[in-house]
């Protein structure tokens, strides 16, 4: 039971890395694929990542749910092997294998032992190349798919984040569930699950990174074993999107004690020159946290939630600034009027200097101590390979943090926030409140 | 694919094992134990401390003040102003959190290495400086209210679970949720939390644990400057709680909530737990939890009920051995849409039934002792886990020396272990099975 939680959407905006405790290396193998690399003997395993671009946007029309129910096949069985001997074979290795999508990659995330990596990445070479999509996995698995997508229509959580993805990405695949509905799911055959698989991973939409027990030769020499039997092109990718919002208040009704709020308008990307002002000024108005401005006036001095944020949420395709709380039905407005005020008093007023000062000192010393596990680091370097951030970037990500001045911040303040456009979703019985469109 | 439940349940699987040749442990002369976790790769702490007081040990009619208090915790001292704790923190790069359960409070800041000591001077200082004003203690009392909103009133699957614990525990104080009742969290006073925190916070009622860039002379050094003078509570008593009677009737709840999408089916019976030189049975629990529930392809009740019948979309067993009283041991069956929860109880009960005449399936076996070895492995990757895991076991009546010999107890189990802790704890006169239902008739509000 902790104190306060934390997101639960995959798709947070990963916080930038900055000085780099570790040496990284690109590792190109012969047959041209890259690999981010840190070598870290200490410990006989290895963290391998692999993330392939586009993920669940890149379900056909009609197909939606497509590539989510692929990712949950990729472990149920592939060449010789059926669900329960690739259980087997992997759990004889120790070794394990996650398969996971999201609206921006599909993504694996592999941890195999020193003394039997060759057999390890055999194992995993099956599952991406030589999937069998069995008609009964097939059926097994969408039946567990299909149980969630009923239990989030009645989750207030689930609810309000599609209402709300709804509302802002519209037709966009983003705007909808990546799960899909119970009807494109159960009308979704085994030629459907076999085109998402070739739709998506592919060597030209791939991204890798490894950390632990291997050296740049060996990795080299395994990538092409591993991969080099992709696909040459994944599908193409959906158009950007540009977003707008309006200041409105739509309510979901559903009856549950605890009202949940998403809100938010465009936010900012991370090629963009302010990209750093913005993000400090995030973790100054509302990231998680003790110390936001907001956890500071909804939660410290009001009590009306357990925790509020916001983040700034970069897709690929759309930027976004994003915020979360849960209030009782008959206190959540209170909690909207303080959020709505405190919008509008950063536009207009922006932040202190003592308030850039200590961000900064956050930001900065609490950025080295992410870079202490092989999985999480793995996880870190196939982040920035995928923004498209130079490999010495975490050497003068500081330096950037640092040279972002009050005026510069301020300035950023009045063009991200817009009291105009902040949109809410709210899903409970939220008393003195009514949908405003 | 089992992700897709791990909101919906929020169990706990069986515990993994741990390296040892990290670790160097003292203790102070005022009673606080020290353990020390090393790993240099980065420039990293995690300081812990841990207080062995619970949500079990609150007094009757205060449920909740255990969780209370540890929000409190962070409200200021004689010298820090409430919230200046988590700003220090920050200030230096770092975060901060705390968390409470049955048995332990547990208080802990991830940072750069070379701040350990302003986190110590700053965590000795709350354990008996704390200080609070009438606005202050107010308001936290609302947070925890929308907490408990948040993680209970809003899930029917949580309250459901709060009904069945209750049901489970006769005497136990395990009955009563962590968070507290919530009548009785609503009428809780600054009084109940000093009163607690007076009897409960001390030196000898603490365990610190310290993981990262540091060395072990450094610690002991740094705790005996900030911890060292705090004298020990000589008031403080044995945690002889309430135990369970004999339990001779099985207990059966149903509960209907129109916001339940997917009914399920769930039994626990009550269990042994991993006592101080005695940990063989709740290892052989271990390895029955992983045999019957573990990884669905090839678990006893995956292959059962969802691969050779259509039965369910999703079963578990689970086993939490860390605890210093009676735990439990469970099932969870989640039907597939044309199975009614009768019939998921009795394929549960049929699959039960062969399970103790086929008996453990040996290869299997095997699987899941090379997977324990491997994770000693594995877990030198995260020392804040392995902190978790000392300090878990520390609070909840165990040594480090159970702690450490805790992995070769898992790998000595045999199959004859297993079935005779089959046999003892699956009994349904220590059991609740509980059905959770959709109201009906009921229209589906989205």
């Amino acid at each position: 039971m902790t104190r306060f939680f934390f997101a639960l959407c995959a798709t947070v905006l990963l916080t930038l890395p900055a000085r780099a405790a570790v040496d990284i290396q690109e590792v190109t193998s012969p047959g041209g694929i890259t690999a981010w690399l840190v070598e870290e003997p200490s410990i006989p395993f290895t963290a391998l990542e692999l993330r392939f671009r586009g993920g669940t946007s890149l379900d056909r029309d009609g197909k939606r749910g497509a590539v989510n129910l692929m990712t949950g096949l990729l472990e149920e069985g592939s060449a010789d092997l059926d669900s329960r001997g690739f259980a087997v074979a992997r759990d004889n290795l120790a070794a394990s294998f996650d398969f996971d999508s999201y609206d921006d990659a599909v993504s694996v995330s592999a941890r195999f032992l020193s003394e039997n990596r060759e057999e390890a990445l055999a194992l995993l070479r099956k599952a991406l190349i030589e999937p069998r999509f069995d008609q009964t996995a097939m059926d097994r698995v969408r039946a567990q798919v299909l149980a969630s997508i009923r239990s989030d229509l009645k989750d207030p959580d689930e609810i309000a984040s599609d209402a709300f993805n709804a509302i802002i990405y519209g037709d966009h695949p983003y705007g909808s569930n990546e799960a899909g509905t119970v009807e494109t799911v159960s009308a979704l055959t085994r030629d459907d699950i076999v085109q998402a698989h070739q739709d998506t991973m592919a060597l030209d939409n791939l991204y890798v990174s490894a950390v632990g027990d291997i050296t740049a030769a060996e990795l080299g020499a395994l990538l092409d074993d591993l991969l080099g039997a992709l696909p040459a092109e994944a599908a193409p990718m959906p158009p950007r999107l540009d977003i707008t919002t309006e200041a409105d208040i739509t309510i979901v009704p559903f009856e549950t004690p605890q009202s949940v709020a998403v809100f938010g308008h465009r936010g900012i990307d991370q090629d963009h020159p302010d990209f750093f002002a913005a993000f400090i000024l995030n973790n100054i108005f509302g990231a998680s946290g003790f110390e936001s401005r907001l956890m500071d006036e909804v939660r410290e001095k009001r009590g009306l939630t357990y925790g509020i944020y916001t983040f700034l949420m970069s897709k690929d395709l759309a930027e976004t600034m994003v915020g979360r709380l849960a209030s009782a039905n008959g206190r959540i407005a209170e909690a909207v009027d303080v959020i709505q005020s405190e919008w509008a008093r950063m536009q207009t007023e922006g932040v202190t200097a003592e308030e850039l000062a200590d961000a900064k000192t956050y930001l900065t010393g609490a950025y080295p101590l992410r870079f202490d596990g092989n999985g999480r680091i793995a996880n870190i370097l196939v982040g920035m390979q995928m923004t498209g951030l130079p490999i010495d970037y975490a050497e003068t990500r500081n330096d950037r943090i640092n040279a972002v001045s009050l005026e510069e911040i301020n300035r950023v303040a009045s063009e991200l926030m817009q009291p105009d456009a902040l949109q809410f979703v709210i899903v409970g019985q939220p008393e003195g409140l009514s949908s405003t469109n | 694919m089992r992700r897709l439940f791990a909101c919906l349940m929020a169990m706990t699987f069986a515990t993994p094992v741990w390296a040892e040749d990290q670790v160097t442990t003292f203790m102070l002369d005022n009673g606080l134990e020290i353990v020390v976790i090393e790993d240099n790769r980065a420039p990293v702490v995690v300081n812990m401390l841990w207080y062995r007081v619970g949500s079990a040990d609150e007094p009757a009619g205060t449920s909740g003040i255990a969780h209370y208090l540890e929000h409190l915790m962070f409200k200021g001292t004689d010298t820090l102003a409430p919230g200046e704790f988590s700003a220090t923190v920050a200030a230096n790069g770092g975060t901060d959190n705390a968390f409470t359960s049955y048995d332990y409070t547990g208080y802990f800041q991830r940072i750069a290495a070379d701040r350990l000591e302003l986190m110590m001077q700053m965590e000795a200082d709350r354990m008996v400086n704390l200080k609070l004003t009438d606005d202050d203690w107010r308001t936290e009392r609302d947070v925890v209210n929308e907490e408990r909103n948040q993680r209970v009133e809003n899930n029917p699957g949580a309250l459901f679970g709060e009904q069945r614990r209750a049901a489970q525990y006769l005497n136990h104080r395990y009955g009563v949720p962590i968070i507290g009742w919530k009548d009785e969290v609503n009428a809780l006073t600054l009084d109940d939390a000093l009163e607690f925190y007076d009897r409960f916070y001390a030196p000898n009622n603490a365990v610190m644990v310290v993981a990262g860039d540091v060395e072990p002379d450094a610690v002991r050094a740094l705790a005996e400057t900030y911890f060292g003078p705090i004298p020990a509570n000589p008031d403080l008593r044995p945690r002889d709680r309430p135990q369970e009677p004999a339990q001779i009737a099985e207990r059966r709840l149903t509960f209907a909530d129109p916001r339940v999408s997917e009914p399920y089916v769930i039994r626990t019976y009550l269990a042994p737990e991993r006592d101080p030189g005695a940990q063989e049975e709740a290892a052989a629990l271990v390895m029955l939890s992983e045999l019957l529930g573990g990884e669905s392809a090839t678990s006893y009740l995956g292959r059962a009920l969802e691969f050779d019948t259509q039965t369910a979309v999703y079963t578990a067993a689970f086993y939490s051995g860390t605890s210093l009283d009676d735990t439990t041991f469970g099932f969870v069956v989640v039907p597939t849409p044309d199975v009614t929860l009768q019939e998921a109880e009795d394929a549960l009960d049929a699959a039960l039934a062969q399970f103790m005449v086929d008996g453990v399936d040996i290869d299997k076996l095997a699987r899941i002792k090379m997977q324990q070895r491997a994770s000693l492995t594995y877990g030198k990757d995260n020392v804040q886990s392995l902190a978790n895991r000392y300090g878990e076991a520390l609070t909840s009546g165990l040594t480090v020396e159970d702690v450490q010999a805790w992995p070769d107890i898992l790998q000595a189990v045999t199959p004859e272990d297993i079935m005779a802790a089959a046999e003892n704890v699956l009994d349904k006169r220590r059991s609740v099975t509980g059905w959770l239902t959709r109201s009906e008739p009921q229209e589906v509000t989205q």
